[in-house]
């Protein structure tokens, strides 16, 4: 779901669930002393939430283009799931892993629905690039918002291009 | 002995066709299974070491019960101390030569036997990506023959090989496997392939 909902919407649902009045929110409350509205913590989870359906899309598809016979293989050594899993499946899909992880990070730099609703506006608190860059355009600032803007863009730019580095540096294994 | 009588299912160009296998295999002996491509022989391979289950049937080992399907026990792959020779290969792009004689055991002398067998002393270090055709076949007949497998399953093993590393490779083998007691089953399309090898036949239609 959260690969289609709408970032604001997804937020909103977040920011009702964590908000102290409700079930969840409450119970993280009493029993934790958790407050997840607000406040950077909540920032960080709800950002999870919204990002990882982004990532766990290629890594899955890194999984099913491994061919079937290198667990088929393990397995006839007496190697378990779980030693298969770690040992030979997911070292296997390194660079796949490494690319989704700081695809997802530049995606989730960027956001804004979901942190402006669980995370509000707080200056050194919940304050994110993307909201800065709206504030400043909102107060006519756009020197600020340009600065702002220039350096997502830079971290953005710089991202793509470990990527593409990693990816074309990545020798081909036999399988391909 | 293994018992063998197995009925399994396989889709096929046009349809549906079935194996149906009742046979048995020595023990400590090479047997070559041969037939037409497409009559399931991998497939066959592969129901013996409980990598695909076959609709109906029984499989014995030395007595040991490792499928009956009719009171339901399926004994694991990971328990049938099997050693499998994949017609592709299935090395693992992640580790070097070494690594994967040593994921099989932790016995350097026998690593050191094995990696003098299969001529790949000067290659320990280097993974699969750098290795020829023929290396990678040896390495992962290496590979099986790691765990002292007391059945090793051999898919095409011998088919990047040239003739002279063939023979030298064969002979050394057979000493292993008669040493270790190793019942092994070679599935192949040509029977000269492993003329001088293979002890027992069984044709696979």
């Amino acid at each position: 779901m959260p690969l289609v909902l709408p970032p604001s919407v997804l937020g909103f649902y977040l920011l009702l669930a964590f908000s102290p009045q409700n079930a969840l929110g409450k119970w993280l409350q009493e029993n934790f002393d958790i407050s997840l509205v607000f406040s950077f913590q909540g920032l960080v989870l709800a950002s999870v939430i919204y990002s990882l359906p982004f990532m766990i899309s290629p890594v899955k598809s890194a999984f099913v283009n491994l061919p079937g016979s290198l667990a088929e293989a393990s397995y006839t050594m007496g190697k378990s799931r779980f030693d298969t899993f770690f040992q030979v499946l997911l070292p296997n899909i390194k660079n796949s892993l490494i690319t989704a992880s700081v695809l997802t990070f530049a995606h989730t730099l960027g956001e804004f629905g979901v942190v402006l609703m669980i995370g509000g506006n707080i200056p050194g608190v919940t304050k994110v690039a993307s909201i800065a860059i709206y504030d400043s355009v909102e107060t006519m600032e756009y020197q600020n918002a340009n600065y702002y803007s220039l350096i997502l863009f830079a971290i953005t730019f710089l991202i793509v291009i470990s990527v593409f580095v990693l990816n074309r540096k990545a020798v081909k294994s036999p399988l391909e | 002995m293994i018992e063998v009588d197995i009925r399994k299912k396989i889709k096929i160009y046009n349809g549906v066709s079935f194996i149906n296998v009742n046979t048995s295999f020595e023990s400590a002996r090479v047997t070559l299974i041969s037939g037409p491509s497409g009559a399931g022989k991998t497939t066959f391979l592969k129901i013996l070491a409980g990598l695909i289950q076959p609709e109906e049937g029984i499989v014995t080992v030395d007595g040991e019960v490792w499928l009956d399907t009719s009171q339901k026990i399926f004994l694991p792959t990971q328990k049938r101390h099997l050693g499998f020779v994949f017609q592709d290969y299935a090395l693992f792009p992640n580790m070097t030569v070494l690594e994967h004689l040593l994921f099989g055991t932790k016995d350097q002398e026998y690593i050191k036997r094995l990696l003098n067998m299969g001529e790949m002393l000067g290659f320990q270090n280097h993974k699969p990506k750098h290795l020829s055709g023929g290396q990678m076949q040896r390495l992962s007949i290496l590979r099986a023959l790691s765990t002292k497998p007391k059945v090793l399953l051999m898919d095409e093993p011998f088919s990047a090989l040239d003739q002279a590393l063939k023979v030298s490779l064969m002979t050394q083998l057979k000493d292993l496997l008669s040493e270790l007691g190793i019942t092994c089953l070679i599935v192949s399309h040509y029977q000269s392939e492993t003329e001088g090898f293979a002890e027992n036949s069984f044709n696979f239609i």
